[in-house]
């Protein structure tokens, strides 16, 4: 019982980090209709740029030092989605399959300057002591404090992204956007800028899951594929560009990786493909994706 | 307030728009003609949604070809397209709320809802949750809220019930009392003579010809030359 437990609120935990990322991911599909293949690299680069910032603090012995972290790569994350829409991206709108290509090239690039930048050394943050050590959890005993810390931000940006888009001016803008960019230009909507703004949103999500899942496990090259193809497999689950679908694709991804490394850890790997297959083979726009 | 001076589109090898010339002063103006002569690319053409190859499209003096329709939006032209094309995902306020100017403008939501009670009964439902009339109301409630100096409406009585119809002319006709300028594109001949008291026609691309609502509503020899109606254009 305890054990199941473990397995379920571990599934638990790595869903939050899985929908964090993946979020962002969704967003930018859903309206700008670009599959975003250097979303991996913004983890990547949001990791080691936050390090970059929290490690003297860290060293100097300073409180704040991880919040410094996670702030730095999430403005720099948000800076370069939105650099890479402004400068690339709209230079090609509507063209999906370059877009794709050309955030593929970007992946390259980025992911060899993060080499030469801050070398191969694999790094991982220190929470801050408020939210280190272990808690209490009902059947499970002691679980690591930051882990629930995770799922409790999984939950504040589902929450807050959902005020976004449906409490919010810009919210309105996006999904009108969604619907129809041209007849949202001709009711005098910036959509271009709109367009900025989202990427920027998306990329800044995906910065705060590199810092966050930074901290539960050790950043290395590498980590950008496997949450580029996380995210890819979590949207496809859950459907494009619904952020209730993100979430639910996340929680199953997250639940079957976590189950199947207890149950059947040699072969747990192909389980995640096996519900993407089943997924696209049934309801190929995803669980709760339309039409 | 709207000049379009000899504007040609090309799609290709398509010549769709071969030189269109109008001026749009304080009355409306309706174009009508058959499917097909390029009226809804003259609209586009004429929003910056579709580029034009040559003209020149200027609003009060400024010229607006080659701007991207936001910034059209923003010089004063609105646009209520074929289609109606309201937005799914947003409610019928949302809608009125994403193109309002505030209370000081003429045309509030308060307005909009007193003007078409029925938006008001169902300001919680979506853009496409509607009738095809109360779609038509939303997307001309859309195109009014933003307060432009000239609305241009392609097609708007298309697929309405009659009854609907007499409500929408009454809606245009009391248009120029706010100032805003009408240009209106349709296939249904007694809204356009009912409306604009000076009709154009456009056949291939291009304005054929160009006469007073009443000679044209009487002439059935013109309007079975360009129109292809029988009598009196009811349909």
């Amino acid at each position: 019982m305890g054990l199941a437990a473990i397995v379920v609120l571990n599934g638990l935990t790595l869903a939050a980090l899985y929908f964090i990322v993946a979020s962002g991911f969704s967003l930018i599909f859903g309206l700008m209709r670009v599959v975003n293949m250097a979303h991996g690299s913004l983890y990547l680069v949001a990791g080691y740029v936050g390090y970059r910032v929290f490690e003297p603090l860290y060293d100097a012995d300073v409180w704040w030092a991880w919040y410094a972290g996670l702030a730095a790569g999430i403005a720099f994350a948000a800076v370069i989605g939105a650099l890479l829409q402004a400068l690339l991206l709209s230079w090609m709108q509507g063209q999906e399959l370059r877009q794709a290509l050309v955030t593929i090239g970007v992946s390259i690039i980025v992911a060899d300057q993060v080499l030469a930048v801050f070398g191969g050394t694999p790094r991982q943050f220190f929470a801050p002591d408020a939210i280190f050590g272990s808690t209490q959890v009902p059947l499970v005993g002691g679980y690591p404090t930051f882990r629930l810390v995770q799922i409790a931000v999984a939950l504040g940006v589902g929450i807050g992204l959902w005020l976004l888009l449906n409490r919010t001016r810009l919210g309105m803008m996006i999904r009108a956007g969604v619907d129809d960019r041209e007849m949202l230009g001709a009711c005098g909507v910036n959509v271009p800028v709109v367009g900025v703004a989202v990427f920027a949103l998306g990329a800044a999500l995906c910065g705060l899951g590199g810092v966050i899942g930074s901290t539960a496990q050790p950043l290395a090259l590498g980590q950008d594929g496997r949450f580029l193809l996380i995210s890819l497999v979590v949207v496809i689950v859950g459907g494009m560009g619904s952020v209730t679908g993100t979430a639910v694709g996340a929680v199953l991804v997250g639940l079957a990786e976590q189950i199947g490394q207890a149950l059947f850890p040699t072969y747990s790997v192909i389980l995640t493909f096996v519900i993407m297959a089943t997924v696209l083979a049934l309801r190929p726009q995803g669980i709760l994706g339309r039409g | 307030m709207l000049d379009v001076r000899d504007l040609h589109v090309r799609f290709g090898e398509a010549h769709i728009l071969q030189g269109v010339s109008i001026a749009l002063g304080g009355a409306p103006l309706a174009i009508v003609g058959r499917n097909g002569m390029g009226k809804t690319t003259l609209c586009q053409a004429i929003m910056g949604m579709i580029r034009p190859s040559e003209g020149e499209v200027t609003l009060d003096g400024r010229p607006l070809t080659g701007l991207p329709p936001y910034r059209i939006a923003r010089q004063g032209l609105a646009i209520v397209p074929q289609g109606r094309r309201t937005f799914a995902s947003l409610s019928v306020h949302e809608h009125l709320k994403l193109v309002s100017q505030g209370r000081g403008a003429r045309w509030t939501i308060e307005r909009v809802y007193e003007t078409f009670p029925r938006l008001a009964e169902r300001r919680r439902n979506g853009g496409t949750e509607l009738s095809g009339g109360e779609q038509q109301m939303l997307a001309i409630a859309r195109a009014l809220l933003m307060n432009p100096k000239v609305v241009i409406m392609d097609e708007p009585s298309e697929g309405l019930a009659p009854v609907i119809v007499d409500q929408l002319i009454a809606v245009l006709r009391a248009l120029p009392k706010d100032g805003m300028g009408l240009l209106l594109v349709e296939q249904n001949l007694r809204v356009a003579t009912e409306v604009a008291p000076e009709i154009a026609i456009m056949v291939t691309g291009r304005i054929a010809t160009s006469l007073p609502a009443a000679t044209l509503a009487e002439d059935i020899e013109i309007q079975r030359r360009y129109l292809g109606v029988a009598a009196g254009g009811h349909h």
